[in-house]
């Protein structure tokens, strides 16, 4: 038999721990923090930190390629799989690299870097990521800049002589520059048509 | 067993099976079966229709032996099967399979050719940056198993450790954070239910039947329930600075996929989840975290996801420029067409299928949309010039996959059929002559969501209607 007493404790001992816990969630909720993960340094975080924005150059790092030292890169790192002068075709992993320019208006559209990129940083940043894509961020930045210089100069957009850096990258006049607009859909308004209706039709090729 | 269940069974071994003698029914009775509000408790309204009359007298032969497994005699398949002498069956003299110490359970060996396909439409010449479908085919409810999720990846499957895991939150925010796994399961979580879509699902099938089968054709979608914690609760911890209006999210793959999300998506209802399903996400959906972003695109829910950065202006990749995005009139090209627009397909009977003779079939498929909820769905049976509202099965969810279904009797006439779908933004499926008529259909399209028609010849054989 528990004494009156004892049960006014318990009461009270009770309330004041739910007070604490309303307190103390209510507390969290106005800082709205939880104070969790660790907090990082840009030193820390180095290596991980690879976003260029790719209009204005904004991230790509230190160093310079050349057109010939691409070439030599592109041999020993791409060639198995892209072709020789990165032409591609069937018998390897992957089709052209080069040309399309002007193709936007035909069928097909052939994307390439050159034909495709609105911006020449782009390349950058996909090759440091990706690629080669067995051993991808294992080449240099000055690799990164002179394979991109050697793509860039196939397609017939750099000089020979261009020194690929952060400075020149964002510079190269792409072909494709004005060529986006942001999504603007709904495109089509199409009716819910029950009976009468216009076949579904197709655009199949004949 | 309810009628429905009998059915069902029926009906999915009859259509996939060759069948030797199609039931003989007299064909101009009727074409269209008028849908029925509940088959389980058919309404006496007065019906003159003698197919709808017909089924609904065999819906109550089937309720009479309904757990006697004499699915065959309903079924279409013969009469003297159905009347013959039912032995013991197999399982019921011998003791079954003993319960395993531990076990993670698979699906019987019966339905081991329920699985993910990589495309044999487009065949790539390497099988990393590739992708794999869902058999949507065999998929009978709105969840996707996770072993048939379909994949779509860069540069293959990333397998991780989650000890070793990290995820970084850094630009423009007050406290660049890096999170442990441990850390990030602490946080407040989440739990719902949608789809996903790859932006190409359908780009075989614009102006050529380029798939024979509906996974093939559509199999770039599946259903899950999702459990993580909200972009906003961790972006809250970092504090965002107010220019930032843009996160950059990457992955921890062999390509560090990434792409650039606005600010207003990111906040609203995108989560970076761990949970699929029930479990910790597959090696192939990105454990141990991925972004999921609800009614977008495939590739914007980053998988194996390790870095969030908070930018001013999207960052235009890749992703955002060569890839993923639309061609145009004048050699333009659409980017940053993020949401999956509202779609639909019938699943069953689909491309591959050969229906089992005349008679009685419920249409059965899914609809979608990334901008909503699904509102009507409508099937035609003549090649879009009379449509029916299909029954909508709920629960109706927000961006998920919704089920619908519709009562049919097929005369054994050759027929066009699909299904169109209505969300509620108001907005129509549309024809793909109407996207078309916008769009330029050059080169591998993505983002299609046109109205899918499958042709019925007059043996029930069912194909691609693309013609």
């Amino acid at each position: 038999m528990v004494s009156l007493k004892a049960r006014l404790i318990l009461v009270f001992v009770g309330m004041a721990l739910a007070l604490m816990a309303v307190f103390q969630i209510h507390a969290g909720s106005e800082d709205e923090r939880y104070g969790f993960g660790t907090e990082v340094s840009d030193g820390d975080l180095a290596l991980w930190d690879i976003t260029i924005h790719t209009p204005s150059g904004k991230g790509l790092p230190e160093g310079e390629g050349t057109v010939s030292v691409g070439k030599r890169v592109f041999e020993n790192q791409c060639m198995a799989c892209h072709g020789a002068e990165a032409a591609g075709g069937e018998e390897y992993m992957f089709d052209t690299m080069v040309g399309g320019i002007g193709s936007m208006d035909e069928n097909p559209r052939v994307l390439t870097p050159g034909s495709m990129y609105p911006y020449a940083p782009i390349l950058f940043d996909y090759v440091r990521r990706a690629m080669p894509m067995t051993s991808p961020q294992s080449l240099t930045a000055d690799e990164v800049y002179a394979v991109s210089a050697y793509i860039y100069y196939l397609n017939g957009l750099i000089d020979e002589d261009f020194k690929m850096n952060a400075e020149t990258m964002p510079e190269i006049e792409m072909p494709n520059r004005d060529a986006f607009f942001v999504d603007d859909r709904p495109d089509v308004s199409a009716e819910r048509c029950m009976e009468n209706c216009e076949p579904i039709g197709s655009i199949a090729r004949q | 067993m309810n009628d429905q269940e009998t059915k069902a069974g029926v009906a999915t071994r009859s259509a996939v099976e060759e069948l030797e003698h199609p039931r003989d029914t007299p064909p101009n009775q009727s074409l269209i079966g008028v849908p029925e509000p509940s088959p389980q408790a058919p309404t006496e309204a007065a019906d003159t229709d003698i197919a709808s009359m017909e089924r609904r007298g065999f819906l109550r032969r089937g309720a009479a032996v309904a757990g006697m497994a004499l699915t065959g005699g309903l079924g279409g398949l013969s009469v003297a099967q159905a009347s013959s002498k039912l032995a013991i069956p197999e399982s019921m003299k011998r003791l079954g399979d003993p319960i395993s110490e531990t076990s993670y359970g698979k699906p019987i060996s019966f339905e081991d050719h329920v699985v993910r396909r990589r495309s044999d439409v487009v065949v790539n010449r390497q099988n990393w940056s590739d992708w794999s479908m869902t058999p949507l085919q065999n998929q009978v409810g709105t969840i996707t198993p996770n072993g048939l999720f379909f994949e779509r990846h860069h540069a293959g499957i990333a397998r991780i450790d989650p000890a070793e895991h990290r995820l970084a939150i850094h630009g423009l925010v007050e406290r660049p954070l890096v999170f442990t796994m441990d850390e990030l399961m602490r946080f407040p979580s989440v739990s719902r239910f949608h789809f996903m879509e790859c932006s190409g699902n359908g780009l075989t099938d614009w102006d050529e039947a380029g798939s024979k089968t509906v996974q093939q054709s559509h199999g770039l979608l599946s259903s899950c329930q999702w459990t993580g914690i909200p972009f906003s609760v961790l972006l809250n911890e970092a504090g965002v600075k107010p220019e930032g209006k843009w996160v950059v999210l990457e992955g921890g793959d062999a390509s560090g996929h990434l792409r650039s999300i606005p600010m207003e998506k990111i906040m609203d209802d995108a989560i970076v989840a761990y949970g699929q399903n029930g479990e910790m996400l597959r090696a192939e959906q990105g454990y141990p975290i991925r972004a999921f972003l609800p009614g977008w695109e495939g590739n914007t829910c980053v998988k194996w996801l390790r870095r969030i950065e908070v930018v001013d202006d999207a960052q235009h990749i890749r992703g955002e420029t060569a890839r993923y995005t639309d061609p145009m009139p004048g050699g333009k090209w659409r980017q940053f067409s993020m949401e999956m627009e509202c779609k639909s397909v019938i699943t069953y009977p689909s491309g591959g299928m050969r229906l089992n003779g005349a008679g009685y079939y419920q249409i059965r498929g899914f609809a979608w949309s990334g901008n909503g909820k699904i509102t009507h769905v409508d099937v035609t049976f003549d090649g879009g010039v009379t449509w029916h509202e299909a029954k909508v099965e709920g629960p109706v969810l927000d961006k998920n996959l919704t089920r619908f279904t519709l009562d049919w009797k097929w005369d054994g006439r050759p027929v066009t059929m699909a299904s169109r779908a209505v969300d509620d933004t108001g907005y129509v499926q549309p024809t793909t002559q109407q996207l078309a008529e916008q769009r330029e259909i050059v080169g591998f399209v993505q983002h299609h969501n046109g109205v899918f028609p499958w042709i019925i010849n007059e043996h029930g054989e069912v194909r691609n209607g693309i013609a």
